[in-house]
């Protein structure tokens, strides 16, 4: 072998090492990404993607809790279950409760966070005041309800009576039902949500309050001008989420009397509590796992709707945010 | 799992020495047999109070060999949950798994989930009802008993006397009688006194003492439900609907009025079995004047108790089936009785001295052990529960809560019932 065929071997055998270590770091910059979220969904393909689908083909088939898989029925369970007005009554439950809670819920978390947006004396111990009930156990604090909302002796109902007044039935008519199962629904989230809204309004430049408030606007005025425009996306964020949670609302609601199936007459049953009474009382999973899907679905489309209006407010507080703060200097 | 005969096994309290020879005779070659002499770890799952502690420390101390953990669940409504979807997904069950009388008939349809208990030792050591609701279509037995709920009629003798009533125990037993009529007609007479107190706590109580005493209230024995054009079930309906208008405080039983009630002069009298007497006196804390009646409406009555099964699952079945079976011996059963008040289910327990002398303070000291033993002696009915029993009375009881309280009048109620009751099956 000569001394340049051997160099030129040398040097083809270096621009391969070459060719391939660039060929490497090419892979490592397009693929790595993917194996550092790869973990999220691989979990979530256990946890959510699997069970998902494993419900649809239960719901296709007669299914006991115990004796499992039965026959294929087909779309036999969903139609059952659709033709049955208890879904149809936990769909209007769930929905009531579900704006009985959010709606206040957004509202009072934004007042709450406002004012502690305000330069308080000990501001964390208020912070963290907000946010203590969040920790409680939403069993415990059903516990703790039901002592207030007992039809004979309970709390609110004595006071009633003892100024004369007819007590209210909150285990008997829909909507007292409601509102109380709602009320502890917002004890617990109220919270929670004035703290997102905190960190949101932290975050609003003060230059824009202080060029505001020169200009003589007053403190009304700053919160409804700078303050709500500039939350737009957390305010979208929140409502998202309470959708999701509002729609699956179940502790409480089981917790509300020591049956836990939503009353005689289902006043307050919620799909999810429905889910449980198909699925592990009647034992009938076929059933359950039909209206869990549907539920699904119900949730896809709100989520859609949801998706649909936020993109429009998003899109108009991105023009403002644009327009607002040169308007204002 | 190939299953090995047992009759054979002896299942006795006798000493472990016997039982080694004995085992190790028997039960050769059967896969899920151990021998005496190896260490055995064996679980046990209850739940409220059997009052079993103390006897595990015994058992321990007569088998060296044999350690038992104790898995206790606060209700029993959460040792159901546990039991069925451990049993779904075939596995983690414990090996002596207690049971309530309630979701026993939802087993028998999996009997195959359990052992065959079956064995010459404790053939007639039960009351017959109490082994008949254990023992499935082929004649297996998957449970022993443990106690039992013979039902008396508890009342408030201060608030009887005040109504002009008899108080004694005797008396108000023969004012009350033994049919629902007198029963009810005695409560017309107490409201005709003017005390402005409900004679009993709710119509869903009354109505499970009313249809824990028909044979087949709901369901055939081949599995037909018959339960919406039973006419037993619609006339029991309205009779108990109609003494409830005038009579009932109106109270869902277990909810949180109900138990408020005890401290306020809820109602006069309730049916109660005797596990019922230890509640009672819980709520009623410091309140005096509560006794116990010898009769109940329309003959005996039982209202819950409890059995031990071994599952399948279990790996170490015969070590599990001979402590089932020394725990539900009535000696033990006597002990449970003593500590807990958990009434037993065993012939010889309920001749026995012990618990015919046995008295509760909080009753007056009425001599609690007769009246039940007598209680359960009056029990000629065994109820068939099957597949839907338990959701079908869990309607009707709605459909009672529902005419109680007044959003629903009895026609309408019922008719809600039927259509729950159809979209069952």
């Amino acid at each position: 072998m000569t001394t340049a065929a051997a160099a030129a071997e040398v040097n083809a055998r270096s621009i391969r090492r070459i060719a391939l270590s660039h060929k490497l770091s090419r892979w490592d910059v397009r693929f790595s990404p993917y194996l550092y979220i790869s973990p999220f969904f691989l979990v979530f393909g256990v946890m959510g993607l699997f069970p998902l689908l494993y419900t649809a083909w239960v719901s296709v088939h007669d299914w006991n809790l115990i004796g499992g898989q039965g026959d294929f029925v087909g779309l036999e369970n969903f139609v059952t279950v659709l033709t049955q007005g208890y879904f149809w009554n936990s769909l209007r439950n769930t929905f009531s409760i579900f704006l009985l809670s959010s709606i206040p819920q957004v509202l009072i978390a934004l007042g709450i966070a406002a004012v502690l947006d305000f330069n308080l004396r000990g501001k964390t111990f208020w912070r963290m005041g907000v946010l203590l009930p969040y920790v409680v156990a939403p069993v415990a604090v059903a516990l703790i309800f039901n002592d207030l909302f007992g039809d004979k002796y309970g709390l609110i109902n004595s006071g009633i009576m003892s100024l004369g007044l007819e007590p209210i039935r909150w285990h008997v008519d829909v909507i007292p039902s409601h509102i109380a199962i709602a009320t502890m629904v917002n004890f617990r989230w109220t919270g929670y949500n004035a703290l997102i809204f905190l960190a949101a309004m932290q975050a609003v430049p003060r230059d824009y309050y202080e060029a505001a408030i020169i200009d003589g606007a007053n403190r009304w005025r700053t919160f409804r001008s700078i303050t709500l425009p500039l939350l737009r996306p957390i305010i979208i964020f929140v409502i998202l989420t309470s959708t999701i949670g509002g729609l699956q609302i179940f502790d409480e609601a089981r917790m509300f009397d020591n049956v836990g199936q939503g009353g005689a007459s289902r006043q307050w049953q919620t799909l999810t509590l429905y889910i449980y009474e198909l699925g592990w009382n009647q034992r009938n999973f076929g059933r359950a796992s039909a209206v869990a899907w549907l539920l699904f679905l119900i949730i896809i489309l709100i989520a859609v709707i949801n998706f649909l209006i936020t993109r429009r407010i998003a899109g108009t507080a991105d023009r403002k945010l644009r327009v607002r703060p040169k308007g204002m200097k | 799992m190939k299953r090995f005969p047992r009759s054979t096994l002896a299942v006795t309290v006798a000493g472990a020495a016997s039982f080694a020879l004995l085992m190790s005779g028997c039960s050769a070659g059967a896969d899920t047999g151990q021998s005496t002499d190896k260490n055995v770890k064996l679980t046990v799952a209850t739940f409220n109070e059997f009052g079993y502690e103390d006897l595990f420390a015994e058992y321990e101390k007569a088998n060296p060999n044999v350690t038992i953990t104790h898995k206790k669940a606060a209700t029993s409504n959460e040792a159901r949950d546990n039991l069925t979807t451990r049993l779904a997904a075939g596995s983690g069950l414990s090996d002596v798994e207690a049971i309530e009388v309630d979701w026993l008939p939802e087993l028998l349809q999996y009997s195959d989930q359990f052992v065959d208990l079956t064995s010459d030792d404790v053939k007639d050591r039960w009351l017959d009802w109490k082994t008949e609701a254990a023992t499935d279509a082929d004649g297996r037995l998957i449970a022993y008993g443990t106690d039992i709920g013979p039902q008396g009629v508890c009342y408030r003798s201060d608030l009887f006397a005040a109504a002009g009533l008899p108080t004694d125990r005797a008396e108000v037993a023969a004012l009350l009688g033994t049919s629902w009529e007198s029963y009810y007609a005695a409560g017309e007479k107490f409201a005709a006194a003017g005390t402005n107190v409900p004679w009993f706590d709710s119509a869903g109580a009354t109505w499970q003492g009313v249809v824990n005493q028909m044979p087949n209230a709901y369901e055939e024995e081949d599995g037909t439900i018959i339960a919406t054009e039973n006419p037993e079930v619609k006339e029991a309906y309205t009779s108990v609907l109609g003494a409830s208008t005038t009579l009932s405080a109106h109270l869902g039983q277990w909810s949180d009025d109900w138990t408020a009630s005890f401290q306020n002069d809820g109602f006069a009298t309730m049916l109660c079995p005797g596990w019922m007497l230890g509640v009672i006196s819980g709520n009623a804390e410091g309140v005096t004047g509560w006794d116990i009646a010898d009769t109940f409406p329309g003959g005996g009555g039982n209202w819950g108790g409890s059995y031990l099964t071994v599952p399948e699952q279990s790996k170490n079945q015969v070590e599990a089936q001979k402590l089932a079976a020394w725990l539900t011996a009535p000696e033990q059963q006597l002990k449970a009785f003593e500590s807990k008040g958990t009434f037993p289910s065993q012939v010889d327990a309920l001749a026995s001295d012990e618990l015919l002398s046995a008295t509760n303070e909080f009753f007056n000291n009425a001599p609690t052990g007769e009246i039940l033993a007598n209680r359960a002696a009056a029990v000629d009915v065994t109820p068939f529960k099957g597949e839907f029993y338990f959701a079908i009375n869990d309607a009707m009881q709605q459909a009672l809560t529902r005419v109680e309280d007044g959003s629903m009048t009895p026609d309408e109620s019922w008719a809600q019932w039927v259509t729950d009751v159809e979209s069952l099956g």
